[in-house]
């Protein structure tokens, strides 16, 4: 029975290289779930079902607190970003500076909305507050390259030459 | 592992090396080419330029030139920065491929790259960062090193001062000693409500425990602002050093952390330093030969705002939820795994190690009456000069937005000022006099916050901005506690009939009504200060509200529901410039015609305003 435990839906028997280092990393304590969290987000692009299994047994927290922690905090997501994930500032300095039609832009080109991914897996939106780069307002990122003093028209460039890339 | 005579010895012996940074007529023959590494300029490639200066001085076999990586100068707007000492050079908006021309002309040549100086907002040119007048109302305390240091490396910070406050509070002071220095300075909290510092070292002191804890809230969630941010780019040794300081006092070997994920470089430069501090033997046990221990921990958040409420914040230390808790008792008392907690600001910090070296006589000497010491703020929105400023407590605002920030850019009105982001209000031009300080904003129902300061120019619609900062609150609530979660979801809707042209007279009285049941139900400050942009709007751009809600009508073209746009048949010469960039064909009208909007047809773009060389079109 304890082996059957362990079996996840994706086919893989729990069995992942990452999560074993990173278990091996981190104390066992309920404390250090948001920094695993953190790694699990940053390794897969999201936190797959399985991730949660392996931390859920390993730190000895049950699977609806882990979903909880979750879905609480924005940076975590549950579905794989796109190859090209944009996130526009919706901070107020690039609100001010008309950040609001870079985003409607994008969600027209794109026809998904904010945490969404396109169905071909290239591209998903995401809303940030606030980068850092006031001084470049309106900004957006593409994979977490900064795009300052953005327009309209260079986004329309940004996602012409990415799209033209895959071609 | 170093000893205190080595530190000292490196101290001395950096210091002399690195006297051309601050002495501009130091005696060297070293040139240091100083490039901005802050968030804004990385953006805009400046470990680019960096890159490309050392490749070219190796080329051009160049010796006693460095090239030199450091944190936010702060007028970010006119970045990527270069400066060059010790003269003093000062180059704005350069490029990787301006390193070649400023080698060969500053370094070789000797001469000074005329088209790469910044020009300043009245025309002059200067050469120098100090004669912009972006900084000469600044007093840079809590920034002090910021620009002039290598954040990266801990034996420049040592040449500065660095750790000697904590060598003399380790040595020389007791720890009622260090809490009454940091009393009498008047330091008081710049996370946003401002509680007096020493007093909350003080409680915390007082509770008894067999473990305490230190914790940087370094949660910067206020968007738009970037102060903390700098601040652990460009001097993260100092905020080490008070933390370790904050420990002696109140008897904490253990401090942590908490800072936003989505500030990877301060992050890692954090990281960098408590690294180097350990193998120097400044972090860990016997601290330079007392018996005091201390050792930090970086935690990162994980983008929830409300974790910058200090209670939430402890939770998401503890990994979990991060939802406020119910006050009293106060983290002094129970914080961190139910013991007494010291939670301060990442800029609360960056003064202490200057108050104690400098004595809280000087520190008490700036500011006002109940509001000691400097700010910074991060000056963002529609103002020319776009950056981080500090200002002596007590500047008034008009001072910030039109003498440091150079007024507002296209000839437009300044129509508000905002601060305190979302749990803050807006200042309308009446109050552009009010000086600085924590009661007088409060006073005119703003509040100091945490350092954001948005200016906004009259193109924009007050109604949309109270909307946009209850979006921010609804998406952010945690939802703990009903008045928050469900109270600002009601107030958005208001707002967002008032926008579409679907409101009425009675909705203004219910969101007021709203505002103050929120404000009085909620637990933690985040929902008690939810309220504040729209009581704020509503108290000084009332006329505003009313016209959305009565006449149906927005002055600005941002509700589009509610705006219309006309050509005025007195000024239109005809010339058809605003018939050719309509992106809908909605201008009608012969060639040398005067030109008419079809209004079933228009989207309110606003791209014939801005087209239009005679001004005749209008809204």
């Amino acid at each position: 029975m304890e082996e059957e435990k362990k079996v996840c839906q994706c086919g893989c028997n729990g069995r992942d290289e990452f999560l074993d280092k990173l278990c091996e990393e981190y104390k066992p304590i309920k404390d250090n779930l948001i920094q695993m969290l953190n790694e699990v987000q940053e390794h897969y692009g999201y936190v797959p079902i399985k991730a949660q299994e392996v931390l859920s047994e390993y730190l000895k927290v049950p699977m609806a607190e882990i979903y909880g922690v979750v879905t609480f905090y924005s940076r975590f997501t549950l579905k794989p970003k796109g190859k090209y994930n944009i996130a526009v500032c919706l901070g107020t300095a690039c609100y001010v500076k008309g950040s609001q039609k870079i985003m409607d832009r994008l969600k027209e080109r794109l026809k998904i909305e904010p945490g969404e991914t396109t169905k071909d897996g290239m591209f998903s939106i995401e809303e940030t507050r606030c980068v850092g780069a006031c001084g470049l307002a309106p900004v957006f990122t593409v994979n977490g390259e900064v795009y300052g003093k953005a327009t309209v028209q260079k986004l329309d460039q940004v996602l012409n030459a990415l799209s033209g890339k895959e071609e | 592992m170093k000893t205190l005579e080595e530190i000292h010895k490196i101290r001395e012996e950096k210091r002399k090396e690195l006297d051309l940074r601050v002495n501009t007529k130091a005696d060297t023959r070293e040139k240091h080419i100083l490039v901005c590494h802050g968030t804004g300029c990385t953006s805009s490639k400046s470990p680019e330029i960096l890159e490309n200066f050392r490749k070219i001085l190796k080329e051009k076999n160049i010796e006693n030139v460095r090239v030199i990586m450091t944190g936010c100068f702060g007028l970010c707007a006119k970045g990527p920065i270069v400066i060059i000492r010790p003269e003093d050079t000062f180059y704005s908006n350069v490029t990787p491929e301006d390193c070649e021309e400023i080698i060969q002309t500053h370094i070789v040549e000797g001469k000074i790259v005329e088209r790469l100086l910044c020009k300043d907002i009245d025309g002059t040119i200067v050469n120098r960062l100090d004669d912009l007048n972006f900084y000469k109302k600044q007093k840079r305390i809590a920034l002090k090193n910021c620009g002039v240091i290598n954040p990266e490396c801990i034996d420049e910070y040592i040449a500065f001062d660095g750790y000697r406050a904590l060598e003399r509070v380790l040595r020389e002071m007791t720890p009622e000693e260090v809490i009454e220095t940091i009393k009498a300075s008047g330091l008081r909290g710049r996370g946003g409500a401002g509680f007096p510092t020493g007093k909350k070292w003080e409680i915390t002191k007082g509770y008894q425990a067999d473990q305490k804890y230190v914790v940087c809230n370094a949660d910067e969630g206020d968007p738009g602002a970037f102060m903390d941010r700098s601040i652990l780019e460009g001097d993260p040794h100092s905020v080490l050093e008070s933390m370790m300081i904050a420990g002696y006092a109140i008897g904490a070997i253990k401090g942590f952390i908490y800072v936003r994920a989505e500030y990877p470089i301060a992050v890692k430069r954090f990281q960098k330093a408590i690294d180097q501090a350990r193998e120097y033997g400044i972090l860990g046990k016997n601290i330079f030969g007392t018996n005091f221990e201390f050792d930090v921990e970086v935690r990162l958040g994980a983008g929830a705002f409300v974790c910058g409420e200090e209670t939430a914040l402890l939770e998401s230390i503890e990994g979990k939820r991060g939802q406020p808790r119910v006050k009293p008792p106060y983290p002094a008392e129970s914080g961190l795994w139910g013991k007494p907690t010291l939670i301060n600001n990442v800029e609360t910090f960056a003064n202490i190690t200057r108050i104690i070296l400098n004595g809280a006589e000087w520190y008490s000497s700036i500011g006002t009456e109940t509001s000691k010491g400097t700010k910074v703020f991060a000056l963002g929105g529609n103002v020319n000069n776009i950056g981080l400023v500090e200002v002596p407590m007590g500047t008034t605002l008009r001072e910030i937005v039109f003498d440091i920030g150079g007024g507002i850019p296209n000839g437009r009105q300044f129509k508000a000022a905002q601060t305190g982001g979302p749990s803050g209000g807006c200042i309308p031009v009446e109050h552009l006099d009010t000086p600085i300080d924590y009661e007088s904003l409060k006073t005119i129902g703003s509040m100091m916050g945490s350092g954001g300061l948005i200016v906004m120019d009259d193109t924009k619609c007050m109604v949309c901005l109270a909307k946009f900062y209850l979006e921010f609150t609804v998406s952010e609530s945690c939802g703990k506690c009903t008045p928050c979660r469900i109270g600002t979801k009601r107030m958005l809707e208001i707002l967002e009939k008032l926008c579409n042209g679907e409101g009425s007279e009675f909705d203004i009285y219910r969101l007021e009504k709203l505002a103050v049941n929120i404000q009085k139900a909620s637990i933690c400050g985040l929902g008690q200060s939810a309220p504040n942009p729209v009581s704020s709007t509503l108290k000084y751009f009332r006329e505003e509200f009313r016209q959305h809600a009565i006449e149906k009508e927005c002055k600005t073209l941002e509700c589009k529901a509610l705006s219309k746009i006309t050509i005025d048949p007195e000024k239109c010469k005809g010339c058809g410039l605003c018939q050719k960039h309509c992106p809908v064909n909605a201008i009608e009208g012969e060639a040398r015609e005067k030109r008419v909007i079809n209004q079933d047809k228009c989207i309110k773009c606003g791209t014939c305003l801005t087209n239009c060389p005679f001004h005749a079109i209008g809204n």
